[in-house]
């Protein structure tokens, strides 16, 4: 019984987009939070000492520890609320392709600095 | 013929990791449209889909071995604070970097865009290797699902590209140098 279930479960939610959009969202989501984060320990002297996880790699390694906590935490979030789901995957896409190539642009440094 | 400990470390991560992850980008990039592209309409067979699944999450785990190698081995050697006193800044490459107005920005774009860039290929590649365990061969049926795992894949190659090319170009003009001597091979033997 137990080993029959999940791979019925695993055919059925493969029939939604759910997980899938859930997935591009957050990865999305996660990339353009890192460049805000980089940007924001370069801007305020607060923020970069806080961001000082690792006393050897310096602020890099909270902005990107909080990036990936945070991505991962969108990540499960939307992918319980979405599993059983389909999306309009279009909208996500573009939204997703928007965030994904604003993370981009905004961990180039003449561009970061702008702001 | 040797190198040093820092050296060695150095390739490991840009030669081993970074450059193979380059070329598996382009390897996944030429599999997903030969695999599903709206011509070929053949089924996709086990073997092909197990080895998609695969491919991506060995992209997956390079990609984050190229991002922590760099982060937490090399990065703090990189930008390692010279004691007062010191005039040669060999040991010391991004204040070496920044002594020199020829070479500051360097620094101050290349490694500063390379060092956050640079994360955003992990986290775009883990994304597709999800989407490709999770859905296998069922992503022929989900065409812009498709095109996501084909733009992030894109995305990652860009990204694994920009932060390649800077730090080659980085250890070129300030590379990370120092710590043990390994010898490979003794000189005077040939």
């Amino acid at each position: 019984m137990s080993a029959q279930h999940p791979s019925a479960s695993a055919i059925s939610t493969a029939h939604f987009n759910g997980s899938g959009a859930a997935a591009v969202l957050a990865a999305s989501s996660g990339s353009f939070l890192l460049a805000v984060l980089a940007i924001l320990a370069d801007q305020s002297g607060a923020i970069k000492s806080f961001m000082i996880f690792s006393k050897a790699t310096g602020p890099l390694s909270g902005v990107t520890t909080c990036a990936i906590v945070a991505w991962l935490t969108a990540w499960l979030v939307l992918h319980l609320r979405w599993k059983r789901r389909n999306l309009v995957l279009r909208r996500v896409n573009l939204i997703a392709f928007v965030l994904l190539a604003l993370g981009v642009l905004l961990t180039f440094p003449p561009i970061a600095d702008l702001f | 013929m040797e190198f040093t400990s820092r050296g060695l470390w150095t390739m490991i991560h840009g030669m081993g990791f970074g450059a193979l992850y380059l070329m598996a980008c382009s390897g996944a990039l030429v599999e997903l449209y030969r695999r599903y592209s709206r011509r070929n309409n053949a089924p996709v067979a086990d073997a092909d889909e197990t080895f998609l699944r695969f491919y991506l999450i060995a992209m997956a785990v390079l990609a984050w071995l190229t991002v922590l190698t760099g982060a937490y081995v090399i990065y703090p050697w990189y930008r390692a604070v010279p004691p007062p006193g010191i005039s040669n800044l060999t040991a010391f490459p991004q204040r070496l970097l920044m002594s020199n107005p020829s070479t500051s920005a360097w620094h101050s774009i290349g490694m500063e865009w390379k060092e956050h860039v640079a994360w955003i290929a992990p986290i775009s590649i883990t994304m597709a290797a999800y989407v490709a365990v999770r859905y296998g061969r069922n992503l022929k049926n989900h065409p812009e699902l498709r095109a996501a795992v084909v733009g992030f894949v894109w995305t990652s190659l860009i990204a694994a590209a920009i932060a390649g090319f800077f730090g080659a170009m980085l250890n070129k003009n300030a590379p990370v140098a120092g710590g043990e001597t390994i010898h490979f091979i003794p000189g005077g033997h040939l």
